[in-house]
């Protein structure tokens, strides 16, 4: 039942880095590091962290928890949060506010240890201004009391930012509504069902035995309404869903599991009432208490795997929340909601364009990488009209908006009516087609089994037909699909696998055709295919010294743009302070390290720079690398020392994983690139397989679409928001992603890129599941047949149906959970062929989407 | 047999109490997070032990 319970600090990559590492985040220390009270640290941010948490006799934090801090990427300055005084912004975020104080739930995603949640409730030590604090752990989540007097807004997040833990500010966030209510609702039905069930199960166990003779027929009429009057609130409250639910669907004229439920339900407790009121027996209240117990136990089991999983679908969550809008008076922080078209607004570096525009002044040089999937940045001209989606690099631009943030081009996308089909595809799940086809059985018999006892024994008529529909209520049917399902997802999610919900493995149990993705999904912007060739020979060469490496990936690693990140990504092993780093939009970066000046960037801005190649130099011919990309080029000290390559690299467990899938399924694929690649691609795929190139996202969109109208079942893995159309319509839309939890609009499936390679068998595993579940069918059918034979033959008494119904259910949530289990295991011993590379991940804040190198264990 | 009475209304008088209970802890919120107090009664122990964990945690056992 309870939740898979999150692990526990020790990250076993802190351990090992802990010796001479920094003292509040375990990163490594570079020599001439910054020392304070004899404890070494990695950067004058975390030194700053440990000091301010030591003045405030916080010490406590680094005892809790070795090295339990996050390190501290840049100084967190208050005017970036501005906007949050907003009160536009602010009422939004606020739980609460009066004058003197105010409580906001602010979402922190660097919290991760003991010492995290002791460190943030005892943050009033930090600040005056700053009340009571209260985490929650398992949603990373701290509720925050203070006085906006004494703390703006503002300064209470910097202040967070300040000590590692910058909270996720995201627009679908801030229109919430509060906590989810189900949870408090779901315990008190399960509570109340429980203590019916119980109470009513210990009154009836003289009639099981038969020694209700004993205490003589008043007993068998004070039972009976005891049980009447507890299984009253259990009927009515605790199966209140159940009601709702088979009322819905009788509405939409179909019939789901709800529907024969609540008739078995109904037809239990009127039988019983009846039988009370004749005074025949103490009726049937404890197997209708037990089987609800059973069935929300079930239904709670469901909820908390999908409450763990709730996917951010909203579209305005990847959009800055707020922007600098030009006025009269100057410059104002604004939300996105407030914008009008003919705004002017001001983007500076790493900020997102919210909606179409055109560029009024300022160099742009925007990155669609969030809409078309392509890393290259986007030099454009004054004048020029720019999408929404890019996210500026480089200097601060002026724009005009051309359209509201509605009607703008990725919310077109997203508004697309493939987005909202989710309805059709639940209602068509394994069990519903089931129960439809059982609910008309069912009745059918009750009805036949009355007609025939009117004639023999009109006495007999309505016990029979009321027994029947008792006996036959699928709540066993019930049980099975959303244990085996729920007990999948989450052997799943174990694996870094992210089902949106349990009824994807029904639909993943029956994909015949697999389309991929080709940017970000089966090629990477990682460190591999980041080659270096020198300025003298212009072959590949270490000539870089280890050193020098270091420098250039520190200097990388203040750049967002994606060449830097990979460079930095490849490079980077321990960080270096950077002096002077300034970054010519379009050109490249320049910085000190170590009294060295170094120049990243291309050719042209090099030679702007100064830079001439050496004596005898020949420039590097990087068309002498496989499927070279774009080059970067080196200087140091005014000297070319070479250019690095840029691949685009495939990732290493492709060619396994299309081999393994080849077989069993067909394959497509589909780029938003050009051709150039098209003949390494179609030896891989082999000859059979469709490769289609220089595809928009509607064009994705209308291939997936086209394959389904020709009756193909298909899976679509992607990454992007270029492919969110597609993921959609296809019957599951798998997402990879670098680092759960960016974001995956329209996928069903969330899959962690290491985890690729294990594509194949868990499509395997899903049709296990999906057979688990059927065999969950057959089986309570079989329960019923012989119940039913047994009520239609109007022999149907209290102790056979006190043990033939939870019987039935609980062997088929035993079947159902047991076997999942096991093919689950199977599952995981499948070892990964391919070693997992040691790799650094980017993660984007959905504010400022600056890559943020991040550790992966 | 009126003993047979007075157990059930003894009996159901401690289920009821027992199911205010339940009802009122779901009620004040004990069931939004089962796991940070769990993390936080750890982070108490500790703030005792601050002067000399190891002793602290020995004195414990015994």
């Amino acid at each position: 039942m309870s939740s898979q319970p999150p692990k526990l600090p020790a990250a076993p990559a802190h351990a090992q880095k802990l010796a001479g590492g920094c003292f509040h985040c375990a990163e490594p220390c570079s020599a001439g590091a910054f020392v304070l009270d004899g404890k070494s640290f990695c950067c004058f941010g975390c030194q700053t962290v440990f000091s301010l948490l030591r003045e405030n006799g916080l010490e406590q934090f680094y005892q809790l928890q070795a090295a339990p801090g996050t390190r501290i990427r840049a100084a967190s300055a208050a005017a970036k949060w501005a906007f949050l005084d907003d009160p536009a912004v602010s009422e939004k975020l606020f739980d609460y506010a009066d004058r003197t104080q105010a409580k906001v739930t602010l979402h922190l995603p660097t919290i991760h240890c003991v010492a995290c949640v002791w460190l943030l409730e005892n943050l009033f030590k930090l600040h005056p201004g700053v009340g009571h604090s209260q985490v929650n752990f398992s949603r990373r989540e701290a509720a925050i009391t203070f006085a906006p007097v004494k703390i703006k807004f503002s300064e209470l997040v910097a202040l967070l930012t300040s000590i590692g833990y910058e909270p996720e500010l995201t627009f679908g966030e801030t229109e919430k509504t509060g906590p989810s209510p189900w949870r408090k609702k779901a315990w008190l039905q399960i509570g109340v069902a429980g203590f019916a069930f119980g109470n009513i199960m210990i009154m009836s166990l003289p009639f099981y035995f038969g020694l209700d003779s004993f205490n003589g027929p008043w007993f068998k009429a004070v039972a009976g309404w005891l049980g009447l009057a507890f299984a009253l609130p259990v009927v009515t409250f605790s199966a209140g869903d159940f009601w709702r639910a088979a009322w819905l669907s009788v509405r939409q004229r179909t019939i789901t599991l709800e529907v024969p439920i609540v008739m078995g339900l109904a037809a239990i407790y009127l039988s019983s009432v009846i039988e009370v009121f004749e005074q025949r027996g103490p009726g049937f209240c404890d197997s209708l208490c037990g089987l609800i117990f059973f069935l929300l136990c079930g239904r709670l089991f469901q909820k908390k795997t999908y409450d763990r999983l709730t996917f951010d679908r909203d579209y305005k969550g990847f959009f800055p929340l707020s922007v600098v809008r030009k006025n009269s008076g100057g410059e104002a922080s604004v939300a996105i909601s407030q914008l009008e078209i003919g705004d002017h607004l001001i983007l500076r570096n790493g900020e997102l364009l919210p909606a179409d525009a055109k560029l009024v002044s300022g160099e742009a040089c925007l990155d669609y990488s969030f809409v078309t999937g392509e890393s290259e940045p986007v030099a454009r001209a004054a004048g020029d009209h720019l999408y929404a989606g890019g996210r500026q690099v480089g200097g601060a631009i002026e724009v005009e908006t051309v359209k509201s943030v509605a009607q703008s081009y990725l919310a077109a996308l997203w508004n697309h009516e493939a987005f909202r089909k989710n309805s059709d595809h639940n209602l068509d799940s394994l069990t519903n087609r089931y129960s439809r086809r059982f609910t008309k059985l069912v009745i059918g018999i009750a009805l036949a089994a009355a007609v025939f006892w009117i004639f023999k024994d009109a006495t007999k008529a309505l016990k029979a037909f009321t027994s029947v529909l008792i006996v036959a209520c699928p709540c066993a049917l019930a049980l099975a699909a959303p244990l085996a399902q729920g007990t999948a997802q989450r052997i799943l999610a174990r694996l870094k696998i992210f089902l949106k919900n349990a009824l994807v493995i029904e639909r993943m149990a029956v994909v015949d055709t697999i389309v991929l993705d080709k940017t970000g999904t089966l090629t990477t912007a990682d460190a591999r295919g980041v080659e270096f060739q020198n300025a003298e020979c212009g072959v590949r060469s270490a000539e870089l010294s280890a050193e020098e490496m270091n420098w250039i990936g520190s200097l990388a690693r203040h750049s967002t743009h994606p060449h830097s990140v990979r460079i930095a990504k490849a490079l980077l092993f321990s960080i270096l302070p950077v002096t002077g780093f300034k970054e010519t939009p379009g050109g490249g970066i320049a910085g000190e390290i170590a009294g060295h000046k170094l120049l990243l960037g291309s050719r042209t801005w090099l030679a702007k720079q100064g830079v001439t190649a050496g004596k005898n130099a020949s420039p590097p011919k990087i068309t002498d690398i496989k499927n070279a990309g774009s080059a970067v080029f080196v200087a140091m000290d005014g000297k070319l020392r070479g250019a690095f390559a840029l691949e685009n690299s495939l990732r290493p467990e492709v060619a396994q994983l299309i081999a393994q899938l080849g077989g069993k399924f067909e394959l497509a694929l589909l780029s938003g690139d050009n051709e150039r690649e098209s003949a390494r691609f179609q030896k891989l795929f082999g000859a059979r397989a469709v490769l289609k190139f220089n595809q928009s996202p509607s064009d994705k969109l209308n291939f997936i679409r086209e394959l389904q109208s020709r009756g193909r079942k298909v899976m679509m893995v992607g990454d992007g928001l270029n492919d969110a159309g597609a993921l959609k319509q296809a019957e599951v839309g798998v997402a990879i992603v670098e680092q759960i939890g960016i974001f995956s609009p329209a996928s069903d499936v969330i899959l962690d890129a290491a985890e690729l390679p294990r594509l194949a068998r868990v499509l395997a595993f899903s049709r296990g599941a999906a057979r688990v579940v059927r065999a969950g069918f057959v089986i309570s059918a079989l329960y019923n047949l012989v119940g039913v034979s047994i009520a239609a033959a109007g022999l149907l008494s209290p102790i056979v149906c006190a043990i033939l119904m939870p019987l039935s259910s609980v062997t088929v949530v035993a079947i159902s959970c047991g076997a999942t289990a096991w093919l689950g295991r199977k599952l995981q011993v499948e070892k990964l062929q391919v070693a997992a590379p040691v790799r650094l991940n980017i993660q984007y804040s959905t504010f400022n989407p600056q890559p943020i190198a991040k550790e992966a264990a | 047999m009126s003993v047979v009475i007075i157990l059930i209304v003894a009996s159901l008088a401690v289920a009821l109490l027992f199911l205010a209970g339940f009802i009122w802890a779901v009620r004040s919120g004990q069931y939004e997070d089962t796991l940070t107090p769990s993390l936080r009664v750890l982070a108490e122990d500790s703030n005792q032990a601050k002067q000399n964990p190891i002793s602290e945690t020995n004195s414990k056992l015994k």
